[in-house]
């Protein structure tokens, strides 16, 4: 390794594109994990009836969250792409709630990421939504 | 059809009347939808085509009456990057069943038959 550590809040902190359009932001994160928030927003709204945001931007949150998570594991910024991401609604979350998203990489090989993560707005043992899916790197990942 | 919550103006999408009927949902490309630079987020894509499975489910379903349509899961398969262009999606109900609908998606840029990105959903259906 060259020594260069992924820093994801400095790089979560620049804001811009999707991301910060749903006002997603660094919550934490570990050697292979990363939180972030997507606090509540009206116009994430998916549901006007009921004031339920849109399934898509925890979606969003989910494949930013696991992302981190692989380059947390891999100890460097890698350009990579989602292969595919299987999102399970367990229930809406709760209007005026920030969605907390913790994604994982539980797996990494030359050109693979594995990835799992959930999605909860307040109690970890209480989640709104489970995810898994795999990135890849076309350059592959450092080993 | 279905008026479109602000979610779907978050990510600007646009209604075109589509060739058979069915509608498609067009999404230009812009800052709110971006990844990298230069590329489509993920999310976004995804987003849009979640859009078009609900729309494609509320007009199915108004035919029969109406009702609640209510996110299971989704499954999204990336195959290209979505480059700095609009992007279409169309939803398509392959089983509307009492409780259950299963809904396919795909989005694409110039050619449909060259889709950027597919996905899978499973909604259950509160009947009026």
């Amino acid at each position: 390794m060259s020594g260069f550590s992924f820093d994801p809040e400095r790089f979560f902190r620049a804001r811009i594109g999707h991301g910060g359009t749903l006002g997603i932001d660094y919550r934490a994160h570990g050697t292979n994990w990363a939180e972030l928030a997507l606090p509540y927003d009206e116009k994430l709204i998916g549901n006007v009836a009921t004031g339920v945001i849109a399934s898509g931007p925890i979606l969003s949150l989910m494949d930013m969250a696991t992302s981190l998570g692989v380059w947390l594991r891999a100890d460097a910024f890698v350009a990579h792409a989602t292969l595919d991401l299987r999102v399970d609604y367990l229930r809406p979350a709760t209007p005026g709630k920030t969605v907390i998203g913790r994604g994982e990489c539980y797996r990494l090989t030359r050109s693979i990421a594995f990835v799992r993560g959930q999605a909860h707005d307040g109690d970890p043992a209480d989640p709104l939504a489970h995810v898994a899916g795999t990135f890849m790197a076309p350059e592959g990942y450092p080993r | 059809m279905m008026r479109l919550p602000p979610y779907a103006d978050l990510l600007g999408l646009i209604v075109e009347p589509g060739a058979d009927g069915a509608p498609l949902l067009l999404m230009p490309f812009a800052t709110p939808v971006l990844g990298r630079p230069g590329f489509l987020h993920g999310g976004a894509i995804s987003g849009l085509m979640e859009m078009a499975a609900i729309v494609a489910l509320h007009d199915a379903l108004e035919g029969e009456g109406g009702g609640e349509i209510k996110p299971i899961n989704a499954t999204v398969d990336f195959m290209r990057g979505g480059r700095d262009k609009d992007t279409r999606s169309r939803g398509v109900v392959t089983r509307l069943g009492t409780r259950v609908a299963n809904v396919e998606a795909t989005a694409w840029q110039d050619d449909p038959a060259k889709p950027i990105a597919a996905a899978r959903m499973n909604y259950l259906i509160v009947r009026r």
